[in-house]
């Protein structure tokens, strides 16, 4: 009980301290409306490519929102040594880095919905299948996340950590089938896409809104699953390696 | 807290046994043993990168030993360092709380850290807000706070969930006065509570003044631990003179012993330091140094304190060390 009231505390003071600051409110809407906007009106295809379009600005908006705060909140926190603080609770780092990731996860997937509430006064969205969505949202938002917080990790300054992940999430808008299909990179490059966890929430997001998916959608939420794991437990490892040293 | 200790059937509440820990090619802690009693003030005393604060990030789990063992509470943390964190308190050498967050929120977020309820957090920080004089600012954001509102804030927000052990690093450097005596004055209370306190310090006399024993630590060892009044014993009784010399004329060092053979002599700059076990009459030494053209501006007589204890053991001038951590101006070794 006393490690979930730490748990609360952490992820209310974040949601405080960062994610509900008005500029980052702002920012959470106007990325991904900017997003929403520049693909719809570049592709020239009317309101109908806007189905087509909606998986790709949906996971690039969560990608954005959760890498972007988190990576600088935590590098944030390291500098001013407030994170110390943290890491001398009696709490598991587990649930710590639980507690430091959830504002992000919480931001990344109302990020999600900001294109998927514009796109519903342009279409029907009735044929989309939202018990795919919504998980597919949560786990992409958590795997973002998690990315982020490897980001983070290896990060010691801010700018130091945003051009790290820039280095991971501009590949990440050609690579994972977001906007272009894989089918259609060039074939050396594909292994890339299938390396990034991205490439399988967009496969849900296009089953689930299109049904264009690649792969079978239990395979899909499978290593999406497996990425947030994997991603977590080097994360931890690298704070115990760097952090804890 | 003496409880912690006597549940566990242990006589120390705090047992470091062969302690290393090097940081890349350097030795930051070399093979230190120490044991901190119960209800004890235990003082760390040393110059800037003697391995103090390393000290402490190990013990309290910000950092990872290379070898040795550590007990807290009873509990081993050799392999878990944060087995203990429940039972310890840390005041850091730097304050690092949330800049955002107001005095009274950063005390309640400190507390929630540690499973306090809602309630249970509030008249905990409300009353330590009133003990550290800072509840007029209770609502005043952290960043906007003076240093040493700062430094009394991190302070509470390391008793927050009244620990009965405490880590304090270095905690007066850098503030005012009287921020410094309510600083010492609120260690002592909780020593007079029961709380544990593990203080590093470079101020000699802040040691000397609050604790019960103390470690010398240089370069990363302890060089001498023992009780504070039996580290004085060589001092005690001793008589101590400073004469101030402008000029210093013929072969003063091999004269004045042999004319004041019951008096010991250091020749240094503009400075001889005379000890004694017997009281120093200082118109013989006056007569002496006239007759040898040797201009006086002042004589002193010194009291012998644990910093002649330290500058004995450890040859390090404490002066230089107080001069390494202060900044102009400030000073919380009064």
């Amino acid at each position: 009980m006393k490690g979930w009231i730490a748990f609360w505390n952490i992820l209310i003071k974040d949601m405080r301290l960062y994610y509900l600051k008005p500029p980052n409110v702002s920012w959470g809407i106007i990325f991904p409306l900017a997003w929403t906007g520049m693909f719809f009106i570049k592709s020239g295809s009317g309101l109908e490519s806007v189905l087509a379009l909606l998986p790709g600005v949906v996971t690039i908006s969560i990608l954005f929102g959760t890498t972007s705060m988190l990576t600088v909140t935590i590098t944030f926190e390291r500098r001013s040594r407030s994170f110390e603080r943290l890491l001398l609770s009696p709490i598991s780092l587990e649930l710590l880095m639980l507690a430091k990731t959830s504002g992000a996860i919480f931001f990344g997937i109302v990020n999600a919905f900001v294109p998927i509430i514009i796109a519903a006064f342009l279409v029907d969205l009735s044929g989309i299948a939202w018990s795919l969505v919504i998980p597919a949202i949560i786990l992409i938002g958590i795997v973002s996340t998690f990315l982020g917080l490897f980001i983070a990790v290896s990060a010691s300054e801010v700018f130091e950590a945003q051009t790290f992940s820039n280095f991971f999430r501009f590949p990440m808008i050609f690579l994972c089938g977001l906007f272009f299909p894989i089918m259609s990179l060039p074939i050396f490059i594909r292994p890339l896409s299938y390396i990034l966890p991205v490439t399988y929430g967009v496969d849900i997001l296009h089953g689930a809104v299109s049904g264009t998916q690649i792969m079978p959608l239990s395979l899909d939420f499978l290593i999406l699953a497996a990425f947030c794991i994997v991603l977590f437990v080097l994360s931890l490892h690298n704070i115990k390696r760097r952090w804890i040293s | 807290m003496a409880e912690v200790a006597e549940k566990t059937g242990k006589n120390t509440i705090i047992h470091v046994t062969g302690l290393t820990k090097s940081y890349g090619e350097v030795l930051a802690v070399d093979n230190i043993s120490f044991q901190v009693n119960p209800g004890e003030i235990f003082g760390f005393l040393g110059p800037n990168g003697a391995g103090k604060t390393t000290t402490i990030n190990v013990l309290t789990g910000l950092a990872r030993l290379d070898s040795g063992t550590i007990q807290i509470g009873g509990i081993d943390c050799t392999h878990n360092p944060k087995a203990a964190q429940h039972l310890i308190g840390i005041v850091p050498d730097e304050s690092n709380l949330y800049p955002e967050l107001t005095g009274f929120e950063n005390l309640c977020f400190c507390a929630a850290l540690y499973g306090m309820r809602k309630a249970e957090r509030q008249t905990r920080a409300r009353e330590l807000m009133d003990t550290f004089g800072l509840s007029n600012a209770a609502d005043r954001k952290f960043a906007d706070y003076s240093k040493g509102m700062k430094r009394k804030l991190t302070f509470a927000a390391g008793i927050i969930h009244q620990p009965p052990i405490l880590f304090l690093d270095e905690p007066t450097t850098g503030i005012d006065v009287a921020s410094a005596r309510q600083v010492r004055q609120i260690i002592s209370g909780l020593q007079s509570k029961g709380t544990t306190v593990f203080l590093t310090t470079h101020y000699i006399e802040e040691a000397e003044r609050l604790c019960e024993r103390i470690a010398f630590i240089v370069n990363g060892r302890i060089v001498r631990i023992a009780r504070t009044a039996d580290l004085l014993q060589p001092v005690r009784g001793k008589n101590i003179l400073i004469l101030s010399t402008l000029n210093v004329a013929g072969n003063l060092s091999e004269e004045m012993p042999l004319f004041f053979p019951q008096h010991q002599f250091q020749f240094t700059s503009g400075q001889i330091r005379v000890e004694s076990q017997e009281v120093v009459n200082v118109a013989p030494l006056m007569r002496f140094l006239d007759e040898r053209g040797v201009q006086v501006t002042e004589a002193r007589r010194h009291l012998p304190s644990l910093e002649d204890v330290f500058v004995q053991v450890t040859g390090i001038e404490a002066g230089l060390m107080k001069k390494e951590k202060e900044k102009p101006g400030v000073g919380g070794n009064q």
